[in-house]
């Protein structure tokens, strides 16, 4: 550890205010771009999800039986990566 | 080799392949980034001229250096889409884009920061600089270009056509910036040599550059993953995928 | 040669850039525009930063040329644009000959129109900033270059948006950036004009670039084209 104390460390000999402001930027910009992805997948999920079960739900009107056997049968081919 | 390049294709395999790589990708790279970044702040001596300031280098080289190598990696995706009409070819160019704009704002931005106690000013009109600022506008001009078209398939060529265009002149863009920078170069101004770097700064450098090289392989296959689904979402592995995890 | 009826490509491509040249030359106020807009531009440089003759000559060659790179700017999206509305442009690529040569037709006739004439006139521009006279041969042979240049760098712009409704402020965007080295020397070209240095050098950089334009740029052009029709 190069400075002796925290008060050091965030001082840095009055360039604290650059040095963290800059990390501090560059780290939030990072962070959204990283997360932005994954929201984005997640959101996209729900809302097919929210399709099928509208569709589900209108089929259902139309036709009384129960539909659901098309959906669960090949589950084995996809292990969904879920975060 | 081409089963492989075909499997590249495939959209499912490749969101599941993109998939099992981040998923210890990006905690390693993650971790990398902390390490450069804490190492650089914290464990390293100060330069002896620009005092604490110089910092700043460990996030302002590394985002510059992969904000550059990733206007290629879109380039090099758009002109695979163009020749083998690849579609996921496509999905990389157009997920690559933010990526890289978001990754010169950071060097702009450090830059700037860093300029301030160094040179007094928070914006020079240096080469490498005005470079950076260049290659931004290139790299929005890009995702101009594809919100601008309706037709996606079309969007994407077109962009893969615009950052073709763009690596053919970004050497020509570079070079005259910096000859035109050395004919103006103001006295006042005096950069330090970087040379001349110790081993001590540059290993957390590296690592940092490493970090930001694997930072961007994650949101690059993030921002992938996401553009296959909303393109996929009315196949039927998306819709058994959706239906899978609640 | 099994379409005889056809014509070679090097007349066609004549035959063509004829065809722009009388539409051009039969709307004189659309030729006139990128003058006016010039003219324009120019004065307002004064009125922006005062009438002083000396501080004037020393912003004389980057207005001039900036003033010149706005101009052509704003030309350049209407290179394909009428063609593309009335669908000869679809006939075009469908032609026989070679759309590389007939895109460089096309473009060569918006840098005649434009570019050509710019630096014909721009003594008189240069007059009014107060740039020194053994400036103007090399302002105009650098804008005679480099509007080259720009055009075709501005073609490429124009072959991308040219199906797109907002293509206008887009264009801009995109191939501002390119236009960059161009500005670079073309400035140096005046300023060592200015200094009593050669400009040869500059020029011939300018021209390069120019024959590399001229050799790359038409590619992008019909891919571009091609892309724009289809969608």
């Amino acid at each position: 550890m190069y400075f002796d104390s925290l008060r050091a460390l965030l001082e840095m000999d009055g360039h604290g205010f650059y040095v963290w402001s800059a990390y501090g930027i560059s780290l939030l910009v990072i962070a959204l771009l990283v997360v932005a992805p994954f929201r984005r997948r997640r959101r996209l999920l729900s809302a097919i999800r929210a399709g099928q079960q509208r569709e589900a739900a209108a089929a259902a009107r139309r036709t009384p039986q129960p539909a659901a056997g098309s959906l669960s049968s090949e589950k084995e081919s996809l292990n969904a990566p879920r975060a | 080799m081409w089963t492989l390049f075909h499997k590249f294709g495939s959209p499912p395999w490749l969101y599941r392949l993109s998939g099992s790589i981040l998923r210890w990708l990006l905690p390693i790279s993650l971790l990398a980034l902390a390490m450069g970044v804490g190492w650089g702040l914290l464990f390293t001596a100060p330069d002896f001229r620009q005092g604490n300031s110089y910092r700043i280098i460990y996030i302002h080289v590394p985002a510059a250096v992969v904000a550059l190598a990733g206007y290629y990696v879109m380039a090099i995706a758009g002109g695979i889409s163009l020749i083998w009409k690849m579609k996921m070819a496509d999905v990389a160019m157009h997920a690559a884009a933010p990526v890289g704009a978001a990754l010169t704002f950071i060097a702009l931005l450090t830059g700037a920061v860093w300029g301030k106690p160094t040179w007094g000013t928070w914006w020079v009109w240096d080469a490498r600089i005005t470079s950076m600022l260049i290659l931004l506008f290139l790299y929005l001009g890009v995702m101009a270009l594809y919100e601008a078209f309706d037709n996606k398939a079309a969007a994407a060529r077109a962009c893969a056509i615009l950052s073709l265009v763009g690596t053919v002149n970004i050497p020509i863009i570079y070079k005259s910036v910096d000859w035109w920078y050395s004919l103006h170069q103001p006295a006042s101004i005096k950069f330090t040599g970087e040379s001349t770097i110790d081993p001590s700064m540059l290993y957390p450098l590296l690592l940092s550059i490493i970090a930001f090289y694997a930072l961007f392989t994650c949101c690059l296959l993030a921002n992938m993953r996401a553009e296959i689904l909303q393109r996929e979402r009315r196949t039927g592995w998306v819709q058994r995928l959706a239906s899978e995890n609640h | 040669m099994t379409e005889t009826t056809a014509p070679g490509a090097v007349s066609f491509c004549l035959r063509l850039l004829r065809r722009q040249l009388t539409l051009a030359i039969r709307r004189p106020v659309a030729v006139g525009n990128p003058l006016l807009f010039f003219a324009m531009v120019v004065a307002l440089f004064p009125l922006g930063i005062g009438p002083a003759p000396e501080t004037l000559a020393g912003f004389a060659p980057g207005i001039l040329w900036i003033v010149a790179l706005l101009s052509n700017l704003l030309s350049a999206d209407g290179i394909f644009r009428s063609d593309f509305d009335d669908g000869s442009l679809e006939q075009l690529l469908l032609a026989p000959q070679p759309l590389y040569l007939s895109v460089l037709a096309y473009v060569a006739a918006h840098w005649l129109v434009t570019g050509v004439l710019l630096a014909l006139v721009s003594p008189l521009f240069a007059a009014m900033l107060d740039l020194p006279v053994v400036a103007w041969p090399s302002l105009a042979a650098g804008l005679f270059l480099g509007s080259g240049v720009m055009s075709l760098v501005g073609g490429i712009g124009a072959a991308l948006t040219v199906g797109l409704r907002r293509g206008g402020m887009l264009i801009s965007l995109l191939i501002l950036p390119f236009y960059m080295p161009v500005l670079i020397f073309g400035t140096a070209t005046v300023q060592a004009a200015l200094d009593g240095a050669p400009v040869q050098p500059f020029l011939a950089l300018l021209g390069s670039m120019l024959c590399l334009s001229i050799a790359l740029a038409p590619l992008a052009i019909s891919a571009g084209l091609r892309i724009s029709v289809d969608a």
